[in-house]
């Protein structure tokens, strides 16, 4: 039992799904879970609406090493780094919007 | 897709598979033969249909009260799947009860265009309505939520499992797909009441105040009513006793994972011996179908 | 890489109508454009859930009662989509959700108004939603790759929810005269306000160039709300409405039509946050918020001595 105040916010996962046998996971998008078997069961219910017979791979976002010679960061040099860049260091504006 | 043209979407009709409500999503009873079988009482088969349509219609309106007020994002996602799986249990088991016995349909003006699912959803009053008590007990806080969840589903899955052997035809393309769809909310349900008993002191204590609230109730999901017992006896009912011991004994492993007792509260009695099955309910019945069928009743002659 | 070097790549990206990723450089004022855009627009979702979600408890058919929380279930899925997208941008969903109930962040204003009987339910399928896909569909071409993509996954799913609001109002029709009635007034209350979904008009939206050149945005206010009106019209004959807009008609030599004025200070109370429903809105997502957070935080202390044990 831990009485320490936690963070509520749970990580970022990246989902990939095998539409049907014979095919490669697709990556789909992602969604917030505490653990990969809640990030199982809320990619089944977000991207499949649980349809049955589809494959699922549910991944930490800050696990996924990436390399993308095309893009160009210079935040990240090196080949190998996260897909994203996860922790906020964006400062979001107050801004008059219209959609 | 056009990227230019708005509406080019509103004709792409060949997307409904994917809707959860159920445009293109296989009919649980296609090739099903829908005749009572002989030797089954047509009023019993649609009082029975009535007893575990209500269960799960009940059980929705619940769950659609949760819409916009879920802990995050994900989670209103989930809770709506399940409502919508026990919507769609609702919607066969009405029909089933219309079917077997039209006089238990409430009669509407002459030339109504209301179909029989709906009479009885919403024209119905509640002494007519066969819910346990159970599924009438209002939200309460997620952890309440999740404990009654883990507790109906868990017995209802029972329940579904011994309905796949049923001998109206009806009742086991129900259960069929029912027992997939219940498995999953038990396992989704159990799951949340074991993160919530070990997450933090107010988890914790936020859920065994819901074990609480929810285990008094637990007494009329043994009971065998009259139409259960006449029903199991020619094949065509589960014995709801029967299911509640398999389910105890699931129950039972979920509060061992969470590291729970069994609250020794009391129990919840009966009035002359009738309970939610009789039409004898908690005074939250009431004001839940005023809510869900105001605006029906409003329009006796409407198409919706 | 010089900042010029840079620059130069990110605009022979955009100059070939190449799709931005995550990791590329970006110019400042792009990505906060785009966090601001993106951010808005799953608000947008996650607010617009409540008018219609209002609704479940007393939907009058358990068949519209499965579509309408079906398609109340989607806009959470969308919410979900779009955070996601402002994620890969360095902002996180929990930060964006507490500037939005710190009404530091706005959403569409279109659901800062009440839905006050179940034509509603329709009429915001059609019109409301028939405006944003309006809007949407020209995003599924954003600049942003994570934002586009988002985008085509919500069009596809948008247009179910267009075509259930249309089909709603098309049976009620066909029903009593009350049902008619219901249908007409809400089509009244909700014409106006869906005009003014497509922002102020363009001499007044001074972001809109640069949002065009950036390929964020893609048409201007007020092509996107005359291609509305061009569509929608036909719509409303077809199911036997009239729009409240005595100055609606077909102009030969545009060939298009043209149409009356919004009240552009109703807009402008709205966004500023005095519309009929800012405040009960805001306060609604912000108790969800605030009374989830012990279930979130109960999953993380979870997940966290599961790791360690």
């Amino acid at each position: 039992m831990s009485d320490e105040p936690v963070r509520a916010g749970w990580p970022l996962y990246e989902v990939f799904v095998r539409g049907k046998r014979g095919l490669n996971h697709v990556h789909v998008g992602s969604l917030h879970a505490a653990d990969d078997e809640m990030a199982l069961r809320h990619a089944r219910d977000v991207y499949t609406r649980r349809n049955e017979g589809v494959s699922i791979w549910a991944v930490r976002a800050d696990l996924v090493a990436a390399s993308s010679p095309a893009e160009k960061d210079p935040f990240f040099a090196p080949s190998a780094d996260k897909v994203y860049r996860h922790p906020t260091f964006y400062d979001i504006p107050d801004d008059v919007p219209h959609l | 897709m056009d990227h230019d043209n708005a509406y080019d979407g509103l004709v792409e009709t060949q997307d409904d598979a994917r809707w959860a409500f159920g445009t293109g999503f296989d009919d649980p009873l296609a090739g099903v033969d829908t005749t009572v079988p002989t030797g089954v009482d047509g009023a019993a088969l649609a009082a029975y249909c009535l007893m575990l349509g209500d269960d799960a219609l009940v059980s929705a309106q619940r769950l659609a009260q949760w819409s916009t007020r879920a802990p995050e994002l994900e989670e209103e996602v989930a809770l709506a799947n399940i409502g919508l799986d026990l919507l769609g249990q609702a919607r066969l088991l009405l029909a089933r009860a219309a079917a077997a016995d039209p006089s238990v349909v409430p009669p509407l003006p002459e030339g109504s265009p209301v179909p029989s699912e709906d009479a009885l959803a919403f024209f119905r009053d509640a002494p007519a309505f066969r819910p346990v008590h159970l599924t009438q007990v209002p939200n309460g806080d997620f952890a309440v939520t999740v404990v009654r969840l883990t507790v109906l589903s868990t017995w209802r899955l029972e329940v579904l499992r011994a309905l796949t052997a049923s001998r109206d035809p009806v009742l086991a393309a129900v259960a069929e797909k029912g027992v997939k769809e219940l498995s999953y909310h038990r396992d989704y349900a159990a799951r949340w009441c074991v993160t919530l008993a070990q997450g933090t002191a107010v988890s914790r204590s936020r859920l065994v105040g819901a074990l609480g609230v929810v285990w008094p109730y637990l007494a009329e999901l043994s009971r065998v009513h009259p139409v259960e017992r006449s029903l199991v006896e020619v094949g065509v009912a589960a014995d709801p006793s029967a299911a509640w011991l398999v389910a105890s004994a699931f129950l039972d492993q979920v509060l061992a994972a969470g590291d729970l007792e069994p609250p020794g509260t009391r129990s919840v009695g009966t009035m002359g011996g009738r309970a939610g099955r009789d039409g004898a309910h908690t005074e939250w019945l009431g004001p839940l179908l005023d809510e869900m069928q105001v605006v029906a009743r409003a329009h006796p002659m409407g198409r919706w | 890489m010089t900042t010029t070097d840079l620059q130069a790549g990110f605009d022979e990206t955009i100059a070939h109508e190449w799709r931005v990723e995550p990791r590329d450089w970006m110019p400042d004022g792009y990505r906060r454009t785009l966090v601001r855009q993106v951010a808005q627009h799953a608000h947008s979702e996650i607010i617009g859930m409540q008018p219609e979600g209002g609704w479940l408890t007393r939907a009058p058919s358990l068949r519209r009662k499965q579509v309408l929380m079906a398609k109340v279930q989607d806009e959470a899925g969308h919410g979900l989509y779009l955070y996601s997208a402002a994620e890969t941008l360095g902002v996180d969903r929990d930060d964006l959700t507490q500037q939005l109930v710190d009404s530091r962040q706005k959403y569409s204003s279109i659901f800062n108004y009440p839905a006050l009987s179940y034509a509603d339910v329709g009429t915001i399928g059609w019109l409301v939603d028939g405006a944003a896909i309006c809007n949407q569909v020209p995003l599924c071409r954003s600049s942003y790759g994570p934002y586009a993509r988002a985008m085509i996954r919500v069009c596809k799913e948008e247009s179910f929810h267009q075509r259930q609001g249309y089909e709603l109002l098309m049976t009620m029709m066909n029903g009593t005269d009350a049902q008619r009635a219901m249908v007409q007034e809400s089509v009244d209350r909700f014409w106006w306000p869906s005009l003014m979904m497509f922002g102020p008009p363009d001499a007044d939206s001074p972001n809109t160039e640069q949002s065009m050149a950036w390929g964020i945005k893609r048409h201007t206010n007020d092509e996107l709300r005359q291609r509305f009106v061009d569509m929608s019209v036909p719509q409303a004959a077809a199911l036997g409405v009239t729009l409240p807009d005595p100055d609606l008609a077909w102009n030969d030599d545009r060939g298009a039509h043209d149409f009356g004025e919004p009240d552009w200070s109703e807009f402008a109370a709205v966004v500023r946050g005095d519309g009929p429903c800012n405040v009960q809105r805001v306060a609604h997502r912000r108790a969800a918020h605030e009374d989830g957070a012990w279930v979130r935080e109960a999953a993380t202390a979870f997940a966290a001595k599961q790791a360690a044990s």
